[in-house]
């Protein structure tokens, strides 16, 4: 199983490998106009009281999505 | 006149540096056809006058967003100048995306490095100079907020508007592969002069390459279909090409490209020293977000928001008048009240002309200008909040719960404004409040339910039937009435957004922007835009529907003769008043629908009294007061009107409970309908709204009723 931004527990930081092609474009247009790319390190900074949305700080900013959104981004915890 | 405009990113303090450049001399309009806001102003610089155009916060310019689209046609059809490109010089990667793309654009251009104060409070050191010769884009170092370096800026960017700034221009490059087939494209794009003489070849080609549908439809309407599909082909032989050699997507591919390119020139032109996070957002967060103290924090901002927007402007009196003290509503009350005695002077010599002053035009224009104090403090209020960047802390913590319904977090301080909390509110300012959702569906399914909530105009309706016939259990009454709103306003937008306004929910990816506090200039001003927007747009359709609806009830009038009639047998002049009102309109229109409206048990009296209700709920009393002969009984003072519906026995409980529910979910005021049109931008909404929601009235009413009298 491939290792999705939806698994990473508060606290945890990991590298995008890979945003998954299904569904329309809209949303990983959207991803990746805020940064969302491969290669750049999310660090879960923390979820909301319901457990979602998450809250992750990518390229010095601080970033909340869905975790319908998170499970279509591919992360990898190998450090480089 | 030079033409300059500003883009950014969202939160890039964009607004402060337009704000500071123009003063307080603002234009805000609509971009045609869109509820995207427009702002202009003008700057001076050295006697020169500058028109600024500030466009909307965008962090790219595809055609994600109308806001993204909207700034896209303001830079490619309007031809600024220059174009001023703010960016946060505290997070200079993101915002270096929207400058990539402006540079694609081949605009001239220059970049304000914003916030520089807060870049070097965290640690980094940014080498302006080299940053500009590798972008080829003078950059300037502002703080818009006190106004620093603001002067520099204009007149960098009035000298690159001249064409006296020769930077050595950079051309984007995302890669030799992608690059040969952008050229190749851009000669085909070359060959078609239509094309080519409005937009940059270069550009086109790479919005066509990335799947740009909003610019491929644009190019369509351009031009034949044959050079359209020639367009379209090339696109997509160039994608294919691009996605064989890197097995992947070419939209990925060029914004992970773009986003390089950014990097490229910050680890070039800054160094960081020390540790790049924000420790005070950081701090507030871990309070704001947390799991317990989020929530609970969250309804403390609401209840506080609730207590002071109505209590400042509607309850405490604190303006002085007069040697005594007046509420900021009671002050508007005054003055229309004023008027209604100086046209008093009109009612013995032209009594049709009085009527109409007084009960349409005064009655009409006081109603909405009544509810300006209550705008502006609920727009301070929530521009405070917005500015500060909590409005986005909101979302996020709600959007779990509210999504189920198909709502989404932001919707929630709209729903409370309205009245969700179960004692007063308004739907006026409600529907304006959903400014802060940026979605489109999410804000018109918002907006649509919004009326449901119990607003402070159901109240005196609701005080005057439970005591009429609930007096025992009135705390109860008022709960159910506070749950069925909540009920029928969540189940509404379920049903709405599954079946009427479709499509996939708007993804929820938003930055939670830095903590700052807003500065007061910058509150004021953008509450007083919002409150002066209301006045002029929805004061004239209201004006117009004031109108109307006096003609409604005032016309056909009855014959003198029957007057005098009435008279002679000892009518009195409350029941000549209730007669007359069966002979207009509006009671025709009553007695027309009551074979309908009896499923629900409403005579043609009700009648008449729901048609008024629609001008302001409150109107029900008054009207039901009129038609039972017992003159216009006044909302604060619904007593004796209580004790008569009592007696009656073509009343009881059960009609009481189906009035107060058909008031609660009937069409809403018509002052909410208007800012419904304006705020969706169609007539087509506002309608549905009144449509709709008096069909869920109609046949819950009719529902309870049945089953009431079959029980009983």
């Amino acid at each position: 199983m491939t290792k999705t931004l939806f698994d990473l527990v508060t606290g945890e930081s990991a590298i995008i490998t890979r945003l998954q092609r299904d569904g329309e474009s809209g949303i990983r247009r959207r991803l990746l106009d805020m940064g969302v790319t491969r290669g750049a390190r999310v660090y879960v900074e923390r979820h909301a009281p319901l457990g979602d949305p998450v809250e992750v700080l990518i390229k010095g900013y601080h970033l909340a999505l869905r975790m319908n959104e998170a499970r279509k981004i591919e992360v990898s915890q190998e450090e480089v | 006149m030079t033409r300059l405009a500003i883009g950014g990113n969202p939160n890039a303090g964009k607004t402060s540096i337009f704000n500071h450049l123009t003063g307080t001399v603002q234009h805000v309009s609509n971009y045609p056809g869109v509820t995207v806001e427009r702002k202009e102003g003008t700057a001076r610089f050295n006697g020169r006058r500058v028109a600024v155009l500030d466009l909307p916060g965008t962090y790219s310019l595809t055609a994600y967003s109308l806001e993204e689209i909207v700034a896209r046609r303001a830079i490619i059809d309007e031809k600024p100048d220059v174009v001023v490109n703010v960016v946060d010089a505290s997070n200079l990667e993101r915002n270096l995306y929207l400058t990539v793309q402006l540079l694609e654009m081949e605009v001239p251009l220059v970049i304000a490095l914003n916030m520089i104060d807060v870049a070097e409070k965290r640690g980094y050191q940014i080498d302006v100079d080299k940053l500009s010769s590798l972008l080829g884009v003078p950059v300037v170092p502002t703080v818009g907020s006190r106004g620093k370096g603001l002067d520099r800026l204009l007149e960098v960017a009035l000298n690159v508007a001249d064409g006296k700034v020769n930077l050595p221009r950079k051309t984007v490059t995302y890669g030799h592969e992608v690059n040969r087939e952008i050229e190749r494209l851009a000669g085909v794009i070359e060959t078609f002069p239509d094309i080519a003489t409005r937009y940059r070849p270069r550009w086109v080609a790479v919005k066509i390459i990335e799947e740009d549908d909003a610019l491929a439809a644009e190019i369509r309407r351009m031009t034949d279909d044959e050079t359209a599909d020639r367009i379209a082909s090339e696109a997509t032989r160039s994608r294919t090409a691009i996605e064989q050699h890197f097995d992947d997507d070419a939209i990925t591919l060029i914004a992970e490209r773009r986003y390089g390119y950014a990097a490229g020139a910050i680890k070039e032109s800054i160094s960081l020293t020390g540790e790049a996070r924000q420790h005070k957002t950081d701090q507030i967060d871990s309070v704001v977000c947390h799991r317990l103290a989020g929530p609970l924090l969250l309804f403390g901002v609401v209840a506080a928001l609730f207590f002071f927007v109505f209590k400042v402007s509607d309850e405490w009196r604190w303006v002085p008048w007069f040697g005594g003290w007046i509420s900021p509503t009671g002050f508007m009350q005054w003055i229309f009240e004023r008027l209604s005695e100086v046209s008093g002077g009109l009612e013995s010599r032209m009594p049709v002309l009085h009527s109409l002053v007084d009960d349409g035009l005064i009655g009409g224009v006081g109603g909405v200008m009544g509810f300006v104090p209550l705008i502006f403090f609920l727009f301070l209020f929530i521009s405070f909040l917005e500015d500060s960047g909590y409005i986005a802390r909101v979302a996020f913590i709600l959007d779990r719960v509210l999504r189920a319904f198909g709502l989404q977090g932001k919707s929630i301080l709209a729903l409370i404004v309205s009245g969700g909390l179960g004692a007063g509110g308004c739907a006026v300012p409600g529907v304006m409040a959903t400014r802060t959702l940026r979605e489109e569906k999410d804000r018109l399914v918002t907006m649509l339910v919004v009326p449901f909530m119990n607003c402070g105009a159901k109240m005196p309706v609701y005080a005057m039937l439970i005591a009429a016939f609930f007096t025992r259990h009135r705390t109860q009454m008022m709960l159910l009435l506070w749950a069925i709103s909540w009920i029928v306003a969540l189940c509404a937008a379920w049903v709405l957004r599954r079946f009427v306004i479709r499509g996939e929910q708007t993804p929820f990816v938003m930055e939670l922007p830095p903590y700052h506090l807003p500065t007061l200039r910058g509150v004021l001003l953008h509450t007083w835009e919002r409150t002066w927007m209301y006045v002029k747009k929805a004061g004239t359709i209201i004006l117009a529907m004031s109108v109307l609806l006096w003609v409604f009830m005032y016309f056909p009038q009855m014959p003198e003769e029957e007057i005098q009639n009435l008279e002679i047998q000892g009518a009195s002049a409350n029941q000549i008043a209730s007669e007359k009102l069966a002979h207009s309109l509006a009671g025709r229109v009553g007695t027309a629908l009551e074979p309908i409206s009896q499923w629900a048990g409403f005579d043609w009296r009700t009648n008449v009294a729901l048609v008024g209700g629609f001008v302001a709920k409150e109107i029900v009393v008054g009207t039901l007061g009129t038609v039972y002969a017992m003159g216009d009984v006044s909302p604060e003072e619904t007593e004796s009107l209580s004790d008569r519906l009592r007696k009656d026995p073509d009343w009881g409980p059960l009609k009481g409970f189906v009035l107060m529910l058909f008031v609660m979910l009937y069409a809403p005021c018509f002052v909410t309908i208007a800012v419904i049109r304006r705020e969706s931008g169609t007539w087509r909404w506002a309608l549905f709204s009144t449509l709709y929601s008096t069909s869920i009235a109609f046949v819950l009413a009719t529902l309870v009723y049945q089953i009431g009298k079959w029980i009983s």
